[in-house]
């Protein structure tokens, strides 16, 4: 009847082995991004069966305040990115190399 | 529920690796509103269903539109024939580090035992029992939480009305 704990936590490591295997791929500094949000999402979740698990409240607090972090990382990456953009032309993170010297 | 479980986590994984291996980033967007719904329902299952409705709102809703607000406001026009990827090495040395970072999870999960579960203490609802706790024992950080909020609006603000030259 209730999904065991073990269920959640191989969901959320292949959701984050998904979006680590994002992140170290793609050029895309939007998928990146994405990829990170997904990353963000799989944590959530094990905090989400852990909190089933335990009976207890907290893990859903704790996926609370990653949300808003979340969001607020979320817009100041994408100012970022807008910024960059405007600047270098380019969204590949493969071409943005001025620090590369 | 175990179904309606693994109907939604296959639904999750799908479209999670539809974001990562889509040409053009405005797909992966919309995979990723997907992969957003499933986990919803997922938390939906759990007995979270504040959480739920707020990755609805929150996941789903703001931050999408804006991935996909800047999408179409960067308007990629470049022509994506193949999928633009890093050089073969770092492709296989990405997946190899995925791998490490999937082993060492699993690793430390199976490590852990786990103490079983309590039986679930009648009373509150899941909305009011979280907001009893934001409100008591959580007070602290739901305040300094809206200082981060600000501080992301106007770092987005300058970031974006200012011209880096």
């Amino acid at each position: 009847m209730v999904v065991p704990v073990s269920y959640y936590l191989a969901l959320s490591v292949a959701l984050f082995a998904l979006g680590v295997i994002g992140v170290l791929i793609r050029r895309n500094v939007l998928v990146i991004m994405m990829c990170i949000e997904m990353m963000l999402n799989a944590v959530n979740l094990a905090f989400i069966g852990f909190a089933d698990y335990f009976k207890a409240v907290d893990g859903q607090m704790f996926v609370f305040f990653v949300m808003i972090v979340a969001a607020a990382e979320v817009a100041v990456g994408l100012a970022l990115i807008v910024a960059i953009f405007r600047n270098r032309g380019t969204m590949y993170v493969d071409e943005l190399n001025i620090l590369k010297w | 529920m175990e179904l309606i479980f693994f109907v939604l986590g296959g639904v999750a994984l799908i479209s999670g690796g539809l974001v990562v291996f889509q040409r053009h980033p405005l797909r992966s967007a919309l995979w990723l509103i997907v992969n957003f719904f499933a986990v919803a329902g997922i938390y939906l299952l759990a007995h979270a269903e504040f959480i739920a409705a707020i990755q609805i709102i929150v996941y789903a809703g703001a931050i999408m539109v804006l991935f996909l607000f800047v999408i179409m406001l960067l308007n990629l026009r470049q022509p994506e024939e193949e999928l633009r990827f890093l050089h073969l090495g770092q492709k296989v040395g990405g997946i190899i580090l995925a791998g490490f970072t999937v082993l060492l999870l699993i690793y430390t999960i199976t490590r852990v035992a786990l103490p079983p579960g309590k039986a679930l203490p009648p009373g509150l609802g899941n909305t009011e029992s979280i907001a009893k706790l934001l409100f008591t024992d959580y007070l602290l950080p739901f305040e300094v939480t809206s200082v981060l909020l600000l501080v992301a609006i106007v770092g987005a603000v300058v970031l974006a009305k200012t011209r880096l030259k």
